[in-house]
């Protein structure tokens, strides 16, 4: 019986509640029992919410009683990565410099889920800072792949792909500044969407790249990843780059979701997806079969900047973590060293003590990229390629409707494989940044397993503010196959 | 093969960066960050004399609101994550000798 009700969508989990067939309760208590059950070994959560999720469910539960109208997710138990402001318990980023930090605000998606009528049951693990590919680079706690407890979820939102891989939470929500969202749904065999920069509100997200990071939704299937893009997208002045709805309106995703995107075309770039490796490749192969079934037109198309996508990216990326994290300073919220011996060390001992490794190398790079003498060659030059990675886009979406590659050149690889190198983790990388760069919306959709039993992620790049034929376009995918129905056996 | 980036030079960005780093950290940052290095340079198989730098892909510039005062964070909730404040002030140690003269 729970697992049945574990296994339901958000949406029909919704509709059960608001037609009274279950109640919100029932639905968190099932959620805690799987938490308890299973996160001890997973460590997908830094901090979990039960009395505070009953209460909300009861709410819910009683508004729907007494015939009250309730939003999109009423009822439905939902987490959050913890790099978003609540306005309760700690927002940590995974990090030792916040470990205390109690936001005295909501991020503007919470104030949305809340207003939809979700309930928030707890905050989910990532790479400090979400600088990293694999959750590991977190100073709090270790998240493992449910779907082999010996490898990386991916990241870095990996508590949030890793609790709804293991139905410990119907739905999350993740960031993703270089694939962050994208990459560890594709490991745990969850679908996660990338919306158009500008898209979803940043206000009270903690900013690493600035004009890179987006909000977006970690689901278990493309039907729940546009119902949470109906709650959290649209226009919020507290973010000047939230796009208004005169530039880009908003529209109901879910509208038409099931209809197929007729003469749809798609172009790959064959030489570009020759570097994942053969599992992925073959899956790739078998999805645009899929398509091709569908009768959708395949266009080889060229696109030579994007091989240089990973180098201008961690010139971009750190240069604004560098001036983004310059905010920790020991003085008005975080860690402060004890005992400083001059001003100076309140700063410098405070930032030691506080950051982890990944953190500060990334500093470093950052400051290093802008520093005089430096600018024009790293952070400039990045700047200027970043223009020519995204003509290439451009060109591209002249002819088709959409770019499909992997999400990952490789399924979820081993703990501490790369964690000692970190320029082969941020090869990882490859497929999932120029989306950022350019600013578009893409989407990682799971398309079968290796030998291994290991999900392969499928990912789909569409023009900026496409979201709504996106999630068609992958829904297509998921309405022919039953990758998105496989879910991960425990053996503990 | 010198090091794109060596320890002298680690250390001066980190001091920039308010960074107290420790001496193996230097040496790990010097190695790690010139294999970085060492791969970003190929950003310069491109000719990029001609192309405009990109700094965010909207096409949107300065962002106004109507000069009029709202609601802002309150004193006390503001002040609640400070490792140390007194009354409505952050409070820091000392950042002036005796003899400045200030």
């Amino acid at each position: 019986m729970a697992d049945e009700l574990l296994n339901l969508t958000c949406k029909q989990l919704r509709d059960k509640i608001t037609a009274g067939t279950v109640t919100s309760v029932t639905a968190v208590e099932a959620v805690f029992a799987q938490i308890e059950a299973l996160d001890d070994k997973v460590g997908a959560y830094i901090s979990t919410y039960k009395d505070r999720a009953l209460e909300a469910a009861q709410t819910i539960d009683r508004k729907i009683a007494t015939g009250k109208s309730t939003g999109p997710l009423a009822g439905v138990p939902v987490a959050i990565k913890d790099n978003m402001c609540t306005d309760f318990g700690e927002t940590t980023c995974g990090s030792k410099i916040l470990e205390n930090f109690q936001a005295p605000y909501n991020a503007h998606v919470i104030e949305k889920l809340r207003a939809a009528d979700a309930v928030l049951i707890g905050k989910t693990n990532l790479d400090e800072f979400a600088m990293g590919s694999s959750t590991e680079n977190s100073a709090l706690k270790q998240t493992l792949n449910p779907w082999d407890l010996g490898s990386v979820p991916g990241g870095s939102s990996g508590g949030s792909a890793a609790a709804v891989a293991a139905r410990m939470c119907f739905a999350a929500l993740g960031s993703d500044t270089g694939g962050s969202i994208r990459q560890p749904a594709g490991f745990c065999g969850v679908v996660g969407l990338k919306p158009t920069y500008g898209r979803v509100s940043r206000f009270g997200l903690v900013a690493y790249g600035s004009s890179l990071d987006q909000i977006g939704p970690v689901t278990g299937n493309v039907t729940d990843a546009a119902l949470m893009m109906n709650v959290i997208a649209g226009h919020d002045k507290r973010d000047s780059t939230s796009v208004s709805n005169d530039m880009a309106p908003v529209c109901n995703y879910l509208e038409k979701l099931n209809e197929d995107v007729k003469g749809l075309k798609i172009a790959i770039v064959p030489e570009f997806n020759a570097g994942a490796d053969q599992n992925v490749q073959n899956a790739l192969t078998s999805a645009l079969d899929v398509y091709k079934n569908l009768g959708a037109q395949i266009i080889e198309v060229k696109m030579p900047h994007l091989d240089y996508a990973i180098a201008a990216y961690y010139l971009i990326a750190t240069a604004e973590a560098s001036s983004n994290l310059a905010r920790y300073d020991g003085v008005h919220y975080g860690h402060r060293t004890e005992n400083p011996a001059d001003y100076v060390e309140v700063y410098s001992k405070s930032r030691a003590e506080g950051f982890g490794a990944e953190v500060k190398r990334r500093i470093t790079l950052g400051t290093y990229a802008l520093s005089s003498g430096y600018y024009d060659a790293y952070y400039l030059k990045a700047l200027k390629v970043r223009n020519l990675i995204r003509t290439d886009f451009t060109k591209t979406f002249k002819e088709a409707d959409c770019i499909i590659m992997p999400t990952s050149p490789t399924t979820a690889f081993k703990l501490g494989e790369k964690i000692e190198d970190p320029l082969q983790m941020y090869l990882a990388d490859i497929y999932t940044i120029a989306a950022n760069l350019a600013g578009l919306p893409a989407i990682s959709i799971p398309c079968g397993l290796d030998k291994a039993n290991l999900p392969i992620g499928l990912q789909i790049l569409s023009p900026a503010f496409t979201e709504k034929k996106l999630l068609r376009i992958a829904r297509m995918f998921e309405g022919k196959t039953d990758y998105h129905n496989k879910k991960p056996v425990f053996q503990l | 093969m010198a090091k794109k980036i060596d320890e002298t030079q680690v250390r001066r960005v980190a001091k920039l960066a308010r960074l107290d780093l420790t001496d193996d950290e230097v040496a790990r940052f010097s190695t790690q960050l010139s294999a970085i290095l060492g791969y970003v340079e190929k950003l310069n198989e491109l000719d990029t004399d001609s192309v405009e730098p990109l700094a965010h892909c909207l096409p949107m510039h300065n962002v106004f609101r109507e000069d009029v005062i709202t609601e802002s964070l309150d004193t006390e909730l503001a002040l609640r994550n400070a490792p140390q404040h007194f009354e409505s002030f952050f409070k820091v140690p000392k950042i002036l000798d005796e003899d400045s003269g200030a």
